[in-house]
C-alpha cells in the first residue's frame, strides 16, 4: 500500500497529542462554526468534494450522526459504514479494510472502535486524515472538546477551574480525553467513584503537566461529596450497564445511592457549578431526573456544540488552519 | 503580513481626511440612491471592510435619524481557492445577527480588484435569506480590466487604475498605525 502521506492531512488521535495551543486553536474555531447551524441555510461550501467515511465498529447514534451533519453542513459527502454492514463481520482484517477505503479516496475517516489504538494504526496506513471518535477506553477527543467548549461558553475559560468528574474512569474514554484536555488548560480535576472502577495510579495521564508545573492537577477522591465540593463543573459519567455483570458495584440501586448526582450533592458545589453528561444518561442512577432537567444541567448544550466542534475539527483535518501566516 | 516588511510605498493616493471625505461622499450617496436610510442593511467584509462599514454606518445615522442595521461577513468558507491554496485559511466569525430577509444590503469592501471576495460575499449572504436587493460600496475601484467576474460596485470611494504587479494598502487605525491609501511594489519589481 502507498502509505506516502499527502502535505495537506492532520489527524486528530487523541488529546494526549495535542499541545494545549492547539487545543485553544480547535476551540476558537469551533466557536466560529457554531453561528451555520442558526442559519436559514445550514450549509456552507467550504469542503465541497472532498469525502468524509464514518467507520463505526461500535454502535453509536448520537456521535455518528453529530459527525455526518457536520460533514453535511461543510458539503462534504459523508458515507457512514457500521460494522454490521462491513465486510469485517465476513472476517477481512482492519488494515485489509483500511486499504480498500483508501482505494476509495477518502479524505477523511472518522473512526470508532471497542479497542484502543485503532485510530492511531489507521493514521500510519491510510492517506485520509484519520478522526478518533472513541477508541476502547483510550481517548474520545471530540467529546472532550465540545465539553470544554460548553464549560469555556458558561465560564469563560478552563484556566483556574475546578473540575468533578464521577463515575466509572476506568472503563471511561470520556474521562481519559476530558483529563487530558482539563490538566492541559490549567483545570484542577477531581475524580471519585466506586474504587473498582478508579485507577490507582495516574501518572500515566498526567506525568508531563505534573513536571511543569510543580503541583498536582489531578486528584482521586475517596467520597463523591469530596470531589463535587467547591466544584465549579461537576462531570457525570454513564454507568455502563452491561457492566453490572462484572461485579465492580454490588448494583445500581446501591451505586445510585452513593454516587449518583442528587440535588443535595450538587449544593457542595459553587452556586454557579454547571453540569454535564455526555449521554445517554440513566435518569435515577448516575443523575437524578431533577438534576438532569435543572438548568444548571447543560447537556443539550453539549450536543449543539458537538456538531460545531465536529466541523472544525474535520475542517482543519482536511487542510484548515487555526493560525495565520 | 510579513511579506509587507518587503514591500516599497509608490505613491500615497488618500491621507486620512481625504479618506474620511470620500466616506462621507459614499454614505451621502447610498442615502441617496435608497432614499434615506430605512431598512438599510450594512454588512462589512472581514477584515477592513468591517470598520468601513462601521463609519458609513455611523455617517449614515449622523444624516438620517436612523441606525442602519449592521453586520459582519468571514467568507473564509466560501472561497473559489480552497482546494487550491497550501492549507485552508483561518476562520473567523460572521455575525448576520438581524434578518436579511426584505432587506437593502450594502456590501462593504475596502478594495474592489478581481471580484471574487464579492462573489463569496453575495454566495454566503443568500445563505441567510432572500434580501430585497444587494448593493456594493468599495473605498477603492482597482479598475474593470483586472475583474475576473461580473462585478461592479454602486458606490466607489475612489477609483484607481492600477497595475497587476502593484498592491494597494488601505491603512485603518483599527489595524495600522496610520490611515491612509498608498500603492505599493515589491522591491525587485
Amino acid at each position: 500500500m502507498n502509505t506516502e502521506k499527502p502535505y495537506r492531512r492532520r489527524d486528530l488521535l487523541g488529546i494526549r497529542e495535542l499541545a494545549a495551543s492547539d487545543i485553544i486553536g480547535i476551540l476558537d474555531t469551533a466557536e466560529n462554526f457554531r453561528e451555520i447551524s442558526n442559519r436559514e441555510v445550514k450549509k456552507v461550501p467550504a469542503l465541497r468534494g472532498k469525502t468524509v467515511i464514518n467507520l463505526f465498529f461500535e454502535s453509536s447514534t448520537r456521535t455518528r450522526t453529530s459527525f455526518e451533519l457536520a460533514a453535511k453542513r461543510l458539503s462534504a459527502d459523508a458515507v457512514n459504514i457500521s460494522v454490521s454492514s462491513s465486510s469485517l463481520s465476513k472476517g477481512e482484517t482492519l488494515l485489509d479494510t483500511a486499504a480498500n477505503l483508501d482505494a476509495m479516496a477518502p479524505d477523511c475517516i472518522v473512526v470508532r472502535h471497542s479497542s484502543a489504538g485503532v485510530p492511531h494504526r489507521l493514521a500510519k496506513v491510510s492517506r485520509a486524515a484519520i478522526v478518533n471518535a472513541g477508541d476502547g477506553a483510550n481517548e474520545h477527543p471530540t467529546q472532550a472538546l465540545l465539553d470544554a467548549m460548553t464549560i469555556r461558553e458558561h465560564k469563560g475559560q478552563i484556566d483556574g477551574l475546578s473540575v468533578a468528574i464521577i463515575g466509572d474512569i476506568v472503563h471511561s474514554r470520556v474521562a481519559r480525553s476530558n483529563i487530558h484536555l482539563l490538566t492541559k488548560l490549567g483545570a484542577t480535576v477531581r475524580v471519585a467513584g466506586p474504587r473498582t472502577l478508579v485507577p490507582k495510579d495516574f501518572s500515566f495521564l498526567i506525568r508531563d503537566q505534573e513536571l511543569a508545573s510543580g503541583k498536582r492537577p489531578l486528584e482521586v477522591c475517596d467520597h463523591v461529596e469530596d470531589a463535587i465540593r467547591d466544584a465549579d463543573v461537576v462531570m457525570i459519567l454513564r454507568i455502563q450497564r452491561e457492566r453490572q455483570d462484572s461485579a465492580y458495584f454490588p448494583s445500581l440501586r446501591e451505586y445510585s445511592i452513593h454516587y449518583g448526582l442528587t440535588n443535595e450533592r450538587l449544593d457542595l458545589a459553587r452556586r454557579d457549578a454547571i453540569v454535564l453528561h455526555p449521554g445517554p444518561m440513566n435518569r435515577g442512577i448516575e443523575i437524578a431526573s431533577d438534576v438532569a432537567d435543572s438548568s444548571r444541567s447543560l447537556i443539550l448544550d453539549q450536543v449543539k456544540y458537538g456538531v460545531a466542534v465536529r466541523m472544525a475539527v474535520l475542517y482543519l483535518a482536511t487542510g484548515g488552519n487555526f493560525t495565520s501566516g | 503580513m510579513a511579506a509587507d516588511l518587503n514591500l516599497v510605498e509608490k505613491s500615497r493616493v488618500m491621507d486620512a481626511s481625504a479618506m474620511n471625505r470620500a466616506l462621507r461622499r459614499l454614505a451621502t450617496e447610498i442615502v441617496e440612491k435608497n432614499n434615506g436610510a430605512e431598512n438599510l442593511y450594512l454588512v462589512g467584509i472581514r477584515r477592513r471592510g468591517v470598520p468601513i462599514a462601521e463609519r458609513l454606518r455611523d455617517k449614515i445615522e449622523a444624516l438620517e435619524n436612523i441606525k442602519p442595521l449592521f453586520g459582519i461577513l468571514d467568507i473564509t468558507l466560501y472561497r473559489d481557492d480552497l482546494s487550491t491554496v497550501g492549507a485552508n485559511p483561518v476562520v473567523n466569525r460572521t455575525e448576520l445577527d438581524d434578518d436579511v430577509d426584505g432587506k437593502k444590503i450594502i456590501l462593504v469592501d475596502d478594495v474592489l480588484y478581481t471580484g471574487r471576495t464579492i462573489r463569496a460575499a453575495l454566495d454566503q449572504l443568500m445563505d441567510f435569506g432572500r434580501p430585497k436587493k444587494v448593493q456594493l460600496a468599495v473605498l477603492i475601484d482597482r479598475g474593470v480590466e483586472h475583474r475576473e467576474l461580473p462585478i461592479q460596485a454602486d458606490f466607489i470611494g475612489k477609483y484607481i487604475p492600477t497595475k497587476q504587479n502593484e498592491i494597494i494598502k488601505v491603512m485603518l487605525k483599527e489595524f495600522d498605525e496610520t490611515e491612509a491609501v498608498g500603492i505599493y511594489h515589491r522591491p525587485n519589481e
